[in-house]
This record gives C-alpha cells, sequence and structure tokens, in this order.
C-alpha cells in the first residue's frame, strides 16, 4: 500500500542519490544535461524562428488586406475595371477598394519589388493601417510616376525621398519617382505604394486592376455573399475569403517548418537515448549501494521513484536551459538571417521575436518527459533487481539493465513498414515519421538479440587480446546495447539524411541536366509581373551574332485555388511537340485527344497536390476565358514545389494573345563567345535592363549552391545528434572501464602489457562501434527509403531516385569506429592510470 | 632487453634464491616514517614462505615491490637473480608474466570466460599453443580438483571452486613464485583448509617459491616459514615447516 512516507522517503533517497551523482560524475551530469539542453533548443528556436516569421508574414497580409470582407482576386494580367463599378453598386457592398498588385522588375535587380495601386481614399477605409502612415501627404500620392517605398525597401534599394527609382516595363526601363517612405510600423516587408491610376499607366495596365477589397453593408453574410459573387465573376477571378490570404503563407511553407521540426526534435530523442544510457550506467555503477538500499527497507517503489526523479531533475535543468537557448538562438536568426533557415520561403524581414509562451512551456515539458523516460527504463530494472544479488557483488552481470524483447522489435518493424505505406494526412507524411520512429524502436529493441548473433559469428582467433575482448562483449551484451542505442539512432538517422540529401541532390543535377540543354540561359526575374521581350524585342535578341538559336518562354502565376500558392504556367515550344522536348517526363500518355483540347503536361506536384491524371481535362483561366486542357503527361520539376504546368506556346498564344517571352534558351555557334553574346544581347537594349544571362554551366552551379544552403541547417542538425550519440558512447566506454579496473589489474598482475589492455579495449571499441555502424547503416538505408519515397514525396510532391553515397557513407562510418575506438582507448588508460594492486584489492 | 634474454629455469640456477630483497625501503611521504625501511629477505627454491602482520605495516606495499607493480625508495630485488630496478615497465611486465603467479583475496577470474578460459590465461599471454595449452590447463584443472568445471563460468560456482579456478590460474604457467595474498580470506573454514594445503602442494610441485601473506595464523602456520612484518622490519616467528 501506498502512503505519504512512501513518496517523502522516495524524496529524500532521490535527493541523496542525486547529490552523491553530482559529487562524484559532475561532468557527466552536465554533458547529459547539456544534451537535453540542445534538442530543446533547437526545437525551440525552429518553432520560434517559423512562427515568428509567420506571424510577420500574417501581420503584413492583414495590413494589405486590412478590414475587407471579401478579396476579389483575379490573374495578374488583371481583369477590366468595369468589374469594380459593377461590385461598388452592389446592395450589400458598402466600401470597394480596387487595387492593381504587381511583382515590378527592377533594373539588374534578380528580385522584384512588391507594389500597389490604390485609389488612397479607398484604401484609407478599408486598408487604414497601410495609409494611415501617409494621410497627412495623401496628395502627393497623386503626383505622376510618385510611389511611396517602406522602409526596408528603401534600405534594400537604398533610395530616399526624391530619388528615382527604374523600372521595367516590357523591355524598357520607367523611371518613378520616392515621395516618401513608410514608416516600419507602417508595413516591414518591402513594398512600394502608388495611386492605383500612375500605376496602371505606368505599367501599362489602363483599365485594368488584379483586385478589388469588399466591404460588406452591416447585417450581410459574408460567406454567403462570396459564394453568391463566386460564379458571376470572370473566369479566374476568385472571391477568396481575407482569412484565406492570411493563412496561405502558413499552408505553402508547412511542410517544410514540419520537416524541420521533426529534424530538431532528432537531437532531444537523441538526448532521450543518451540520458538512458547515463542513467542505465549509473544504475550499474552503483547497484551495491541500491542493494543496500532494499536491504535496508527502502521500497521498490521509492527507489523507482527516486531514479526516475534523477532523470526527471536532469530534464528539468535541460529544458529549462534549452528553451532560454532556444530563445536567444532564434533572436539571433529572426536578427541576423531574417528569419531564414535555408529554403528562402520564410524569409521576413523585420519579423520581431515573439516569445510564444505556451509552446515554449511545450518544449520545457517534452525535454523534461523525454529526459524521464530515458530514465524509467533503467530505474525499473533497477527497483525489480533482487537485492541478494546484486549485494554479493563480485562479477559483474550487465545484461540485467537492457533486457528487451527482439519479438517487439521485430513486431515495431513490421509496423514501421506498415504505417509507410499509408498516405498523408492533411498534406503531411504524419504515417512516415511514425514509421520511422517504429523503425527506430524496433531496431534498437532487436540490439542484443542481433549482438549475440553477430558475436558468435566471430571465431576464435587465440589471440588473446581479441578473443578476450570478444568474449568480454559476448557476455555484456546488455551494455553494448546501452551504448550503442544512442548511437545507433543518431547514426542511423545520419545515414537516411545523407542518402536522402545525395538521392535528391543528384535527382537534381540529372534534372538540371536535362533542363538546360542550351548553351546559356536568359531570364527576366522570376515571378515578375512587368517585364518581357516584345515579338519585336524577341526578334532582336534572336538576330545576336553567335546564336545559332533561341527559344522563348512564357512563364506566369495562376492561382487556382485560393487556398494554395499560385501554380507556374509555362509557354515554350511553337508545337505541342516541341512543347514536351527536353521535359523530364516521368510519365505520359498516346492519347488521342479531343479537337478541342490541347495537351497540358503537368509537374508531380500538380498531380498530388490536385489529384490530375493522364488523360484529364483542366479548365485553365487564360485571357479572361476559361480553356481546357489535357493532362498529356507527368514530368518532374524540382524548381516549382507548388506545381506547374507545360502547354506550348501557340496554344498560349491562342488563348491570350499574349506573344511575349520572359525567358529563352540559347544555343550558341560553334566557337562563339558566350561573354560576348551577353553583352551583344544587353546591347540591344538601350538602357537599363533587368534580364539575366547565364551560361547553363554557371546556373547549374548555383542552383547547387542554393540547393546546398538549404540543407546546411539538415547538416548542422544531423551533426548535433551524432555528437550527442557519440557521447553516449564515450560515457559507456568511461564507465565500462572503471567498472572494469579491478580487472585490467588482474591482467596486469599475471602479465599481460598496458598496451596490450589497451588493444583489447580498441578491439572492444572497434567491434562495438563497428557492429553499430553496420547496423546503423542498414537501418538508416531502410529509413532512408521512407524519406526518400513517403516523406519526401508526400513532403514536397515531387520524387527522387534513390543514390547512395558511398564514399560520404565510408568517410562517416570510419570516423566514428576511430573515435569510438579513441574513447575507449583514452577510457581504459584513465582507468589504467590507478594503481593495479590497488584496484584488485577492492571488492566489487 | 627482457624480451631478448629468454629466461629459463636453467637461467635461474645460478642463483640458487628464487627472491632476494636486499635493504629494501619505501616511505609514500617525507613526512611519514618509511612502511618498509631495510627489508632483507631470500626465499629459496622449494620454500613456502609465510609473512604476517598488523593492517597497515606494509604488507600489500612488500608485495607490490616484489610484483614489481612499484618501485622501492632504495634497496635491490632480484627476482631470478634480476635485478627488477634496471627494467622498464614493459620487461617486469614480461618477467612477472613468465615467472610469477598470483592468488587474490576477492579471487579476480574474468566473468565473462569459462573456468578453462580463465585458467589457461598465462599460458595465452605466452604464446603456448596448441596443443601444450590444452594439456597444460587440463593438468592443472585436475590438479586443484576442478576438471569437470572446465566448461563452466565463475557466476555459477561456489567460493571455495572460483578460488581454486584462481589458484589453477597462478600456477598453470609453472611460476618460479607464487604470491598469495590473503587467498582464503573470502571462503569458509573448510575451502580455506582445503586451498592452503592445495597451494602448498603446488609450490612445492613446481620447485619455485612461495609467499603467502595473510593475518591468519592457523593459514601462515602452512608454511615452511613465518615472518612477521612490522616497524622493525620482517623478523622470523618460527623456523620450520
Amino acid at each position: 500500500m501506498r502512503t505519504p512516507h512512501d513518496s517523502r522517503g522516495a524524496f529524500t533517497i532521490w535527493r541523496v542519490l542525486l547529490l552523491a551523482q553530482l559529487r562524484e560524475s559532475p561532468v557527466r551530469l552536465l554533458v547529459t544535461v547539456l544534451a537535453i539542453a540542445l534538442g530543446v533548443a533547437l526545437g525551440a528556436a525552429v518553432y520560434q524562428v517559423n512562427s515568428s516569421a509567420l506571424n510577420e508574414f500574417g501581420l503584413a497580409t492583414k495590413r494589405l488586406v486590412g478590414e475587407a470582407d471579401v478579396v476579389v482576386r483575379g490573374p495578374r494580367e488583371g481583369f477590366s475595371e468595369l468589374l469594380f463599378t459593377r461590385l461598388a453598386n452592389d446592395a450589400a457592398v458598402s466600401e470597394a477598394s480596387p487595387v492593381l498588385e504587381l511583382e515590378v522588375a527592377l533594373p539588374g535587380r534578380r528580385d522584384t519589388l512588391k507594389v500597389l495601386g490604390v485609389d488612397p481614399f479607398r484604401a484609407a477605409t478599408l486598408q487604414p493601417a497601410l495609409i494611415g502612415d501617409i494621410a497627412g501627404g495623401l496628395f502627393a500620392l497623386f503626383q505622376p510616376n510618385g510611389i511611396y517605398l517602406s522602409i526596408s525597401a528603401a534600405q534594400e534599394l537604398q533610395l530616399h525621398p526624391g530619388d528615382p527609382l527604374q523600372v521595367i516595363v516590357g523591355s524598357s526601363p520607367k523611371t518613378l519617382q520616392v515621395i516618401g517612405i513608410l514608416s516600419e510600423g507602417t508595413y516591414s516587408q518591402a513594398l512600394g505604394l502608388m495611386d492605383i491610376a500612375s500605376a496602371q499607366w505606368t505599367f501599362n495596365q489602363i483599365g485594368r486592376l488584379n483586385r478589388i477589397d469588399l466591404r460588406l453593408n452591416p447585417g450581410n453574410d459574408v460567406d454567403a455573399f462570396r459564394r453568391k459573387l463566386g460564379p458571376t465573376l470572370p473566369v479566374g477571378v476568385l472571391a477568396i475569403a481575407p482569412q484565406v490570404e492570411r493563412d496561405r503563407a502558413v499552408t505553402v511553407t508547412r511542410a517544410y517548418r514540419v520537416n524541420l521540426n521533426m529534424l530538431a526534435l532528432v537531437a532531444l530523442w537523441t538526448g532521450a537515448f543518451l540520458i538512458f544510457s547515463t542513467q542505465s550506467l549509473a544504475v550499474l555503477r552503483r547497484r551495491q549501494s541500491l542493494a543496500l538500499l532494499r536491504a535496508l527497507g527502502v521500497t521498490r517503489s521509492q527507489l523507482q521513484k527516486a531514479l526516475v526523479g534523477e532523470g526527471a531533475a536532469l530534464g528539468v535543468v535541460g529544458s529549462l536551459l534549452g528553451v532560454i537557448l532556444g530563445l536567444a538562438i532564434a533572436a539571433a536568426i529572426l536578427r541576423f538571417l531574417t528569419g531564414d533557415l535555408g529554403n528562402g520561403q520564410l524569409r521576413a524581414v523585420g519579423a520581431s521575436m515573439r516569445a510564444a509562451s505556451l509552446p515554449m512551456f511545450a518544449f520545457f515539458l517534452m525535454g523534461t518527459v523525454v529526459a524521464s523516460i530515458g530514465a524509467w527504463f533503467p530505474a525499473r530494472a533497477a527497483a525489480y533487481q533482487p537485492p541478494a544479488r546484486s549485494l554479493k557483488g563480485g562479477d559483474g552481470d550487465f545484461a540485467v539493465v537492457a533486457r528487451s524483447s527482439a519479438y517487439s522489435g521485430l513486431a515495431l518493424l513490421i509496423v514501421g513498414a506498415a504505417l509507410s505505406r499509408l498516405p498523408s494526412m492533411a498534406g503531411l507524411p504524419v504515417f512516415g515519421y511514425a514509421a520511422i520512429a517504429s523503425m527506430l524502436f524496433g531496431a534498437v529493441l532487436l540490439v542484443p538479440t542481433l549482438t549475440v548473433k553477430g558475436l558468435g559469428l566471430v571465431p576464435r582467433t587465440r589471440r588473446i587480446v581479441l578473443d578476450t575482448a570478444v568474449a568480454q562483449l559476448r557476455e555484456n551484451v546488455g551494455l553494448s546495447t546501452l551504448s550503442l542505442a544512442s548511437i545507433i539512432v543518431s547514426f542511423s538517422l545520419m545515414v537516411a539524411m545523407a542518402i536522402m540529401v545525395h538521392s535528391f541532390r543528384t535527382s537534381f543535377d540529372h534534372w538540371l541536366g536535362r533542363m538546360l540543354p542550351a548553351d546559356m540561359q536568359l531570364r527576366e526575374p522570376l515571378g515578375n509581373d512587368t517585364a518581357y521581350w516584345s515579338a519585336a524585342d524577341q526578334a532582336k535578341l534572336a538576330a545576336v551574332p553567335g546564336i545559332s538559336r533561341l527559344e522563348f518562354r512564357r512563364t506566369r502565376q495562376l492561382l487556382l485555388d485560393p487556398a494554395r500558392a499560385p501554380v507556374t504556367l509555362i509557354a515554350r515550344g511553337s508545337t505541342a511537340a516541341q512543347a514536351a522536348e527536353e521535359l523530364a517526363l516521368v510519365r505520359s500518355g498516346k492519347l488521342p485527344l479531343p479537337s478541342t483540347a490541347a495537351p497540358v503536361w503537368i509537374s508531380e506536384a500538380l498531380q498530388d497536390i490536385y489529384g490530375y491524371r493522364i488523360g484529364d481535362p483542366i479548365d485553365l483561366p487564360l485571357g479572361g476565358h476559361s480553356r481546357r486542357f489535357v493532362v498529356a503527361g507527368i514530368w518532374r520539376d524540382y524548381s516549382r514545389m507548388f506545381g506547374s504546368l507545360v502547354i506550348s506556346r501557340q496554344a498560349y498564344l491562342e488563348a491570350t494573345g499574349d506573344g511575349g517571352a520572359n525567358e529563352g534558351s540559347i544555343w550558341l555557334d560553334a566557337g562563339a563567345s558566350a561573354s560576348l553574346v551577353e553583352a551583344q544581347l544587353r546591347a540591344r537594349f538601350a538602357r537599363g535592363d533587368s534580364f539575366e544571362v547565364l551560361t547553363s554551366t554557371a546556373l547549374r552551379e548555383r542552383s547547387l549552391q542554393i540547393f546546398d544552403r538549404a540543407f546546411v541547417i539538415t547538416y548542422a542538425l544531423e551533426a548535433i545528434a551524432v555528437i550527442i550519440g557519440l557521447t553516449g558512447v564515450s560515457f559507456a566506454a568511461s564507465s565500462t572501464a572503471l567498472a572494469r579496473r579491478a580487472e585490467f589489474g588482474m591482467l596486469r598482475h599475471i602479465g599481460m602489457l598496458r598496451g596490450q589492455i589497451i588493444g583489447m579495449l580498441a578491439s572492444e571499441g572497434v567491434l562495438t562501434s563497428a557492429f553499430g555502424v553496420a547496423y546503423g547503416l542498414a537501418l538508416g538505408t531502410a529509413l532512408s527509403l521512407i524519406l526518400v519515397y513517403v516523406i519526401n514525396r508526400q513532403s514536397f510532391n515531387w520524387s527522387i531516385d534513390l543514390a547512395i553515397p558511398a564514399w560520404q557513407l565510408a568517410l562517416l562510418s570510419l570516423t566514428l569506429i576511430a573515435a569510438a575506438a579513441i574513447t575507449a582507448i583514452w577510457s581504459g588508460r584513465a582507468a589504467m592510470s590507478q594503481d593495479a594492486v590497488r584496484a584488485v584489492r577492492e571488492d566489487w | 632487453m627482457l624480451v631478448d634474454r629468454p629466461l629459463s629455469i636453467d637461467g635461474a640456477l645460478a642463483d640458487p634464491a628464487v627472491l632476494r630483497l636486499e635493504n629494501l625501503s619505501k616511505r609514500y611521504s617525507r613526512d611519514r616514517p618509511a612502511i618498509l625501511d631495510g627489508i632483507d629477505l631470500e626465499l629459496r627454491q622449494g620454500e613456502y614462505l609465510a609473512v604476517m602482520g598488523e593492517s597497515g605495516v606494509g604488507k600489500s606495499t612488500l608485495l607490490n615491490l616484489l610484483a614489481g607493480l612499484d618501485h622501492p625508495d632504495s634497496g635491490r630485488i632480484l627476482l631470478e637473480g634480476i635485478d627488477l630496478s634496471t627494467l622498464d615497465d614493459d620487461a617486469v611486465t614480461l618477467l612477472r608474466r613468465r615467472s610469477v603467479g598470483f592468488v587474490f583475496q576477492a579471487f579476480h577470474v574474468l566473468p565473462y570466460l569459462s573456468v578453462e578460459q580463465n585458467v589457461a590465461l598465462p599460458l595465452d599471454l605466452l604464446g603456448v599453443r596448441e596443443p601444450e595449452r590444452s594439456r597444460r590447463t587440463a593438468e592443472i584443472l585436475a590438479a586443484v580438483g576442478i576438471a569437470p568445471l572446465a566448461r563452466r563460468y565463475a557466476r555459477e560456482l561456489s567460493g571455495g571452486e572460483v578460488q581454486r579456478i584462481a589458484i589453477a590460474r597462478a600456477l598453470v604457467h609453472k611460476p618460479r613464485l607464487l604470491l598469495a595474498d590473503e587467498p582464503t580470506g573470502n571462503l569458509d573454514p573448510r575451502s580455506a583448509a582445503q586451498t592452503l594445503a592445495l597451494l602448498r602442494a603446488q609450490v612445492k610441485a613446481n620447485a619455485g617459491g612461495g609467499i603467502l601473506i595473510t593475518h591468519s595464523r592457523t593459514a601462515a602456520e602452512t608454511a615452511d616459514r613465518i615472518l612477521v612484518l612490522d616497524v622493525g622490519g620482517l623478523k622470523p616467528l618460527r623456523a620450520g615447516g
């Protein structure tokens, strides 16, 4: 029966044991606390950075959308402003604000500037936060070509009030004049604000809008109005709830954020394995003392509580430190890297830290719980160990702590394999992650059995050093498991990540090679709405000496679903057959197309996200009309993770009348100089230009550099997990060596050389780590299949081909084995620094 | 180097003493008196000697010095005529491997090796090959009466049986010097008596020398002569055997 004395007793024992541990092994406890702190810090930092960046995006979108109840959004080329007149006169509408929203190309820059053309008086009602700042100078906005810049845009472009700002429209520069700077509180991201008429004039969009913000009269059902309005709008124009606009940044970056959080948690879980190892070894070291406590009347439950409490105490301190460290890291990332954790999706200028107390408490709790779980298993083993057996002391029997079941391990592996077959949940690879966790735990549970089997295969060599080492390992399988658990977990995950990243990089490289067959690439800034080459410009460019062939493309954004990110439409090749040329097709169908439908090749992302299959019709809003296309094939597109469609330029021209182009591939004449051709291309335009000319080789190199940068944080997090794992190995080695010092003393007495004992320990270290590494490689390869074929596909919606980075893995494996051997030797030397006679005289 | 100069019983015959201590002194701290001061001792072939003394008089220090596990401040230790102070650590270890056998109070057998493997450790260290290794192991296991336990592990055996493993291991390579440190301290009277008889018999059978360090007068009386270690040095308690 449990009594209040039970808990009080447990608390007293906990305090005594913890203080004794602190006195005996302060460094070990400190490192364990730091491992937990690091895991919690990474998780907290990643969460905090992402949530602060998202919060900033949310605020920015809110300021842009303002007080609107409904946002009417059209394609970038816009719709007639007659729609505004119609909507403004609708009885349900109290305020309507016309907007022209464009991503404007700037000379000599690869990025674009978002420019809003607004009617300042109407916008003052609907976007008061945006307009409020310039209320005094509202009339200045009517100055022809006048533009207000947000403070971050002004800083980035190094402009001040009165300075000229050049923008590219078509292929020509136009000059605007900066009339003022918006304060940071108004809008922290890069933005230009113009009068709508001025914007329409500047950007050749007279009579066109692409957004109307509506506020309804009180009493109207906003959702009902929006649903009713939708079908009455022109093709490609959507009535969207403001919340959907605000949530888009959250939705489109979710997969990336979740993956990053999962990676951060890997470090935390590796920390849990470290706690497991540390506490197990601490229990082993103190088994006689613990048995004595039991003999003196400490109950099983008191002992178990006290030992779990030890782990929990480490967890509390580590988690607290971790949360503080995480917030500091997050603050630094937000300040110096503008919240970008590598993929560029969450670059939020001016995002400020908003420490979310509840999630931070959750991270604190997670660290504490994880540490307690790590301590629970050895605590239970210690509590259930018969005291008489432990008190007897003498020969060590290490197998008792990590008793585990091969059947449970196998079952978890099978469950993991089954989970990996399930589809994504809400667009997230939830079951894929569960499969990895299940397989990891299953694999760790199998370690003792596999160690016994593996060591059984090692033949007796009659070399005393090796034979003794093998016998020692075979006997102490439990201890081997303890020392291997953390390194197997972290190393297998690192192997899996390395294979996944290498596969991705190799596939990406091959894809670039296929997509960039020409010698040079020519393009206007990605995603821009204003710069393009007219038919005349195209002819001028194609006539440059040294060019044997120049193929133009037209790319533009299409919003197919307001809740999702826009997809990219690519018009390429004069005919349907040419459009599909050089695409990295993963599937194509030979279908008899209806005469009214043109073929479209969709990317894998479009297939996965929108559910289109080969042969399905797709209606695309082009040129104010709905045009029907039929899916003729699926292609691999690593550039556009939200989906892309390829149609022929002919079909695009027929649908839109737009013969412009904003990208091109250049094949040079034999012997022509790329730099000369570039200079001549630029000389075709009298003044500044915004287009970029690159050799395909340079573009490929740059793309791979961006790729590598995106995975830097992945490698960093994995490296931290492996360091934590190695720390576990080191702890196990030093604990074992200390526990065996009497054995070393005896061996020295009977004539074993110091070098032979060290050789024996090195052999044990090499054998243990080689097994761990081989096992980690096998497990990591299995996990990489889930990463490559399940998690990657479900997160990013593109396929990659498996490729094994053999040299990289071999080097990593050898490094780990060497590190483990060095650790074992170092621990052995430390243990042998004691007097050999004193060691054998100690009772153990 | 000793490795290049193989030792043999023939070599040792040049000096009739297995072990000779000459004016041996050792102190651990300048502030404290020497724990051993001017010790002289000669252990002859076939002689079995007991050293008694109260706790703290330096019995363990003496054992360390005899085994070459510690260095004296002054004086010489000659094991089979070889001055240990002239050897480096590896050479002393090799000499100990070949010429010394140890029996400890806490047995110290390796739990992860079988009885036979534990006993054969010194032969393995000396590089004795099969079938000689098995023959000598079986011979000593039979001599100490645990041949049927050869395949078992120490954790499955009683204290008396484990101490027999330790004795077999100390003697399997026929060392010239057997050092036994309280070998019966953890045994019941019957096992203790058997162990002491066994030790004496094996020392005599090997024609080497043996030193038994003990608190027990009963144990000491199984030796040929008894010396008492105290602040005055080593003094005989009685002679004869």
